[in-house]
């Protein structure tokens, strides 16, 4: 009888080699999705009758906006993880992800304000949800900058998960911002309770585009990983090994 | 549709294209960034054999 040893990717040694191939396939599943995405936001949807051809930002930018909620509550999932069981991979992955979520933030901030200038006449308020997206923007560039401030990577780790899992308590405030507050933004057009108020090609686009989101987001996450794990465990024997062998 | 009324994008052109065209530009920036941290990473990692 075989047993399977959970533990075992839990571990930079074991991990390493199977995140190149992983990585590969997800980066051709993103570039897929992107282009079929592309295709039916740009060429098959039709004009919205109310908001003529600008509306088809929101195929970027609510795909976006979503990655960069998401990306936070994953990155600080594993920055728990990483304290509670101190854990060296767990804190590699939530490195990993903060460039990324930081990249989504800023997606969606310059798409909206692009979006809001011929919807709204206005390219920036002061309103709950954007100030609070923004807010996010700044929880990963101090994330980063964090990181980047401490020399030894294990207290690095340490400090850094505490900001990231302070900072969770901004994602409530972003997806509630628009019934909590009296928003410029308007609310979700798209919720997992009630039936979406928008076209079904359009939805459709917007779902496929958000899938390239997540795979782009793999892929890119699984190789940043493992220049973290290069980066990090250099003095290893077993990374010179990999980095002569898997090029 | 022709191609100039798609360009176009109903009189919108500059705020759809802005928008497609700055995350296309913001995304290829973080791959070639990551690619170069790879390919450094990888050649500090193969410096340190045998001193390992």
């Amino acid at each position: 009888m075989t047993s399977i040893n959970w533990f075992r990717y839990a571990s930079p040694v074991s991990f390493f080699p199977v995140t190149r191939r992983l990585a590969r396939g997800f980066g051709v599943a993103a570039a897929v999705f992107a282009a079929v995405g592309l295709w039916l936001g740009l060429i098959v949807a039709p004009t919205d009758a109310q908001q003529g051809e600008a509306y088809r930002i929101i195929f970027i930018h609510v795909p976006a906006a979503w990655m960069s909620m998401f990306i936070y509550a994953v990155m600080a999932g594993w920055a728990a993880v990483s304290l509670a069981l101190n854990a060296r991979l767990s804190a590699m992955m939530a490195q990993a992800l903060a460039p990324t979520g930081a990249l989504f933030t800023a997606i969606a901030l310059v798409t909206g304000s692009l979006w809001g200038r011929p919807a709204w006449g206005t390219y920036w308020a002061w309103d709950a949800r954007m100030t609070s997206e923004l807010i996010l923007l700044f929880l990963y560039l101090g994330y980063m900058a964090l990181r980047q401030a401490i020399d030894d990577p294990r207290r690095a780790d340490r400090a850094s998960a505490v900001l990231a899992l302070v900072g969770v308590v901004n994602l409530p405030i972003i997806y509630f911002s628009v019934v909590w507050w009296n928003t410029l933004h308007q609310g979700a057009s798209v919720s997992l309770t009630a039936a979406p108020t928008m076209a079904a090609i359009m939805l459709a686009a917007m779902l496929v585009m958000a899938f390239a989101a997540w795979f782009y987001t793999i892929a890119v996450v699984l190789t940043r990983v493992r220049a973290i794990i290069l980066e990090r465990e250099k003095r290893a024997a077993w990374v010179s090994e990999f980095a002569e062998a898997a090029r | 549709m022709n191609l100039a009324e798609f360009f176009a994008m109903g009189g919108n052109a500059v705020y759809v294209w802005s928008a497609y065209g700055i995350t296309a530009i913001l995304i290829a920036v973080e791959i070639v960034a990551l690619r170069a941290r790879l390919k450094n990473a990888r050649e500090a990692a193969r410096d340190m054999d045998g001193d390992a």
